[in-house]
């Protein structure tokens, strides 16, 4: 052996091992079954949930009406220009993965993530049609025949099926889904929906079908980040060590000359395991947190007559106390410390604020912009005409009648585009449609005697129940006349 | 070969130790080369594009030649794609087209929305055909009127404004377009260089630019003999013959002495464009509603009954 010797690394490829749940029943295997059904059935139901708006506003519950650029969550619309709402969900749904994750370690990903949810789906699915772990593993090994393949096309046309009405059924989140549901039976869908079926249809079979853990494992950024979100007051599945011990069959136990720990090999807890690992060997980052070898070993333990508990949620902290022998602390004591409380605050706060901002919001809205080509005109009689372009957004499910004039420009006579200049007037009356942004094109002429660059406001007075005026300052430009100076001299 | 006593009997691969990977089998100078081919993959879908460029230069143009290239099988081209986008668009708008068409322009105002829909086809072809000369704006320059203002050389009527475009200005070989020639008053010797320069004092009086005086008083009766005829008694203009207001803040070459000056001894008579032969008649008359909404349209006159009578009568 010398220097250049062969460094044997291990491949950085590893072949997939294919993972076989077996099927347990217990109290984390029941909350997973509430929680799988409360999200599938939220997911799936939601986009049928009807909502009147009145006859100016789709009457879906929750709508992303991509073409009309607007979002619909029940009793709230929202405009792109108010997107920021959206951002604010997102960075509380972000705050919050945070707030749980220090509380509960990975909750999400063992409960409620999508690709959980449909990997334990196709995992029941897997269990109904080939049995449970042990005929999985036989037909897994068996050579390919008539009969396995037969099996096969049959659980892949299942996997597909249910990819097809789950996954697909995210278009509906984007139309009308009644009248979608119509049109994509018929045909006569547009195409970017049957497109979007497509894939979501593929990506759901593959990922769940096919991908499953190995998503969790090497695809999903997730794990890698709580890493370093996870401290030592985390709730984590811990298999306790220091209890479980030197391991052994209960036949071995019984020929062991020192006393074994509780564990008794029985691997149940790999046996159950959605993403194929143990345990027993402590923390690792295939761990989803799912809880399911908590139910296998607590039955074990039961058999055995031996406390349950072996494998169980536990924080680091807790598992020093335990080796040392004091009992774990109380719930409270765990959740109520400082950085959960931070956390909490942000989350909090940031919701607090969208919500004032939600009641605070205009639902009338003006912008202005003045015409800078030409600036201003000049019109025959020494008069100044300016030129501005409104852009009046009625976010209301009802037709607003508006009552445009222009503030602090001394006898001022606007008039739009589609009206005679001789119809100028102090004030004119503009309908802006439900739920839509009304452009006018807004002409002021003030006579020779007050043109003068100043500054004013057009304001837009509603004229029906309810709401207040909205006004924007803008400018009225003009020729500087060199009397102008002389003038002011004077008023003083 | 120096290595070849690695080699294994019946020229299998050999294995590099260190790595574990098998050499290619060349040697240089005691340095040699590990065998580590391209990824599978990676290799089919090299081979894949090759496959793909054979199939895209025979369906569509790809080798060029010396006056065009290849045309491929598809008959694919990027002046026939355009067309066809053209011809889209061109159907896509055809109904709204056909309803300006079939609408006489003074009732366009009565559908707002076909109204709306004219003026947005007019501001496009404007910005195609007439920003040359009146600017982006519609504000003009010397010598080309602003069209956003409530001056009129010939008249700010839907109607008229139409008739403008469809026949010109003094456009030669066009029978119908509007013509008139002011004189040349100083080059062509009808006034003296200080006649003239009375003149232009009076219309500065007109205009209320300069205060009355000797020269302004001397320059009235130059004023009613030689331009009142066009420019009516007090300037206020003539627009059957597109003779201007010269008592109002407006001017197409400017109201300074100088250029009013430069204007009465040489003259000044723009030429604009006649479009009837360029383009079409919807296009026209979405143009003439455009221009009509830039804030100086006027309502259609009102029919004057003296106006036959006097017809009649020359």
């Amino acid at each position: 052996m010398n220097a250049l010797d062969p460094i044997v690394a291990a491949p950085l490829y590893a072949k997939r091992t294919a993972v076989f749940p077996r099927k347990i029943d217990g109290p984390f295997r029941r909350f997973k079954w509430l929680v799988m059904a409360v999200c599938l059935a939220v997911y799936w139901g939601t986009p049928w949930i009807r909502w009147d708006r009145g006859p100016h506003a789709p009457g879906q519950a929750v709508l992303v009406d991509l073409a009309h650029r607007r979002f619909y969550m029940f009793a709230i619309e929202i405009w792109p220009q108010e997107f920021y709402f959206v951002a604010g969900l997102l960075i509380m749904a972000g705050i919050g993965l945070f707030l749980v994750t220090s509380a509960v370690g990975r909750a999400w990903c063992g409960y409620a993530c999508p690709q959980t949810v449909w990997t334990d789906l196709y995992q029941h699915v897997d269990r109904l049609i080939d049995g449970d772990r042990n005929a999985q593993l036989r037909l897994n090994a068996a050579p390919w025949g008539a009969g396995k393949l037969v099996r096969r096309a049959f659980k892949w046309s299942v996997y597909l099926g249910i990819a097809f009405v789950t996954g697909g059924a995210w278009i509906f989140y984007f139309a009308d889904a009644p009248t979608l549901q119509r049109a994509f039976w018929t045909g006569t869908a547009a195409p970017v929906a049957y497109a979007a079926t497509g894939i979501l249809t593929f990506t759901t079979f593959w990922l769940g079908g096919f991908m499953r853990e190995q998503v969790c494992i090497y695809m999903c950024p997730w794990p890698r980040i709580q890493t370093a979100m996870l401290d030592e007051n985390s709730l984590i599945v811990t298999y306790k060590h220091w209890r479980g011990e030197p391991r052994g069959s209960l036949k071995e136990a019984k020929g062991a000359e020192t006393p074994l720990g509780d564990c008794i090999d029985c691997k149940q807890c790999m046996a159950v395991c959605p993403t194929g690992i143990d345990i027993r060997e402590g923390p690792q980052i295939g761990c989803i947190t799912c809880a399911l070898c908590v139910d296998a070993c607590d039955r074990a333990m039961a058999s055995v007559g031996r406390p349950r508990g072996l494998i169980d949620y536990c924080t680091l902290v807790d598992a020093e106390r335990e080796i040392k022998g004091t009992p774990a602390r109380s719930v409270m004591r765990v959740l109520l410390r400082p950085r959960l409380i931070a956390y909490f605050a942000v989350w909090g706060g940031i919701g607090l604020v969208l919500l004032f901002m939600l009641g605070a919001r205009e639902r009338l809205t003006l912008s202005v912009a003045h015409e800078r080509n030409p600036e201003f005109v000049q019109l025959s009689g020494g008069a100044v005409r300016n030129a501005f372009t409104l852009a009046l957004r009625n976010m209301e499910d009802r037709p607003r009648t508006l009552r445009l004039a222009a503030e602090h420009l001394p006898q001022a006579a606007i008039y739009t585009d589609d009206m005679d200049a001789h119809a100028a007037r102090g004030s004119i009356d503009v309908i802006v449609p439900a739920d839509s942004t009304a452009r006018v094109r807004l002409y002021a002429v003030v006579p020779a005697a007050a043109a003068r660059p100043q500054e004013f406001a057009i304001i837009a007075s509603p004229l029906d129940h309810g709401g207040r005026p909205v006004r924007r300052e803008t400018h009225f430009m003009a020729p500087e006349r060199h009397g102008d100076h002389e003038h002011e001299e004077e008023n003083e | 070969m120096t290595h070849e006593k690695d080699a294994p009997h019946g020229g299998g691969k050999v294995i590099d130790h260190a790595t574990g990977t098998a050499k290619v089998g060349h040697e240089w100078d005691g340095i040699e080369e590990l065998d580590t081919p391209l990824p599978r993959w990676w290799l089919w879908t090299f081979y894949a594009t090759i496959v793909f460029a054979l199939v895209y230069v025979v369906l569509y143009p790809a080798i060029p030649m010396l006056h065009s290239a290849s045309t491929g099988t598809l008959g694919w081209t990027s002046r026939g794609a355009l067309a066809e986008e053209m011809t889209q668009e061109q159907a896509e708008h055809r109904a709204v087209r056909a309803a300006i068409a079939a609408a006489p322009i003074e009732a366009l105002a009565a559908n707002p929305a076909l109204q709306r829909a004219a003026i947005e086809g007019g501001r496009a072809a404007f910005k195609v055909n007439c920003v040359q000369c009146h600017g982006a704006g519609a504000a003009g320059a010397k010598g080309y009127p602003n069209l956003n203002d409530d001056d009129w050389l010939w008249g700010g009527d839907l109607n008229t404004i139409q008739q403008t475009l469809i026949n010109g200005i003094r456009q030669p070989g066009n029978d119908a377009t509007r013509v008139s020639q002011m004189p040349s008053f100083g080059r062509d010797g009808i006034l003296t260089a200080a006649q003239v320069q009375d003149v232009v004092s009076h219309v500065r009086v007109l205009s209320k630019q300069d205060p009355a005086s000797a020269a302004p008083a001397r320059g009235a009766e130059l004023f009613a003999n030689n331009c009142a005829v066009c420019h009516g008694a007090i300037g206020e203009g003539n627009r059957a013959v597109g003779a201007p207001k010269i008592n109002d803040k407006i001017w197409l070459y400017g109201g300074d002495r100088a250029s009013l000056t430069e204007t009465v001894t040489n003259a000044h008579g723009g030429v604009m464009p006649a479009w009837g032969g360029r383009l079409d008649p919807v296009t026209i008359k979405m143009l003439a509603v455009y221009v009509h909404s830039l804030g100086g349209g006027e309502a259609a006159p009102a029919p004057a009954p003296a106006a036959p009578a006097t017809g009649a009568a020359q």
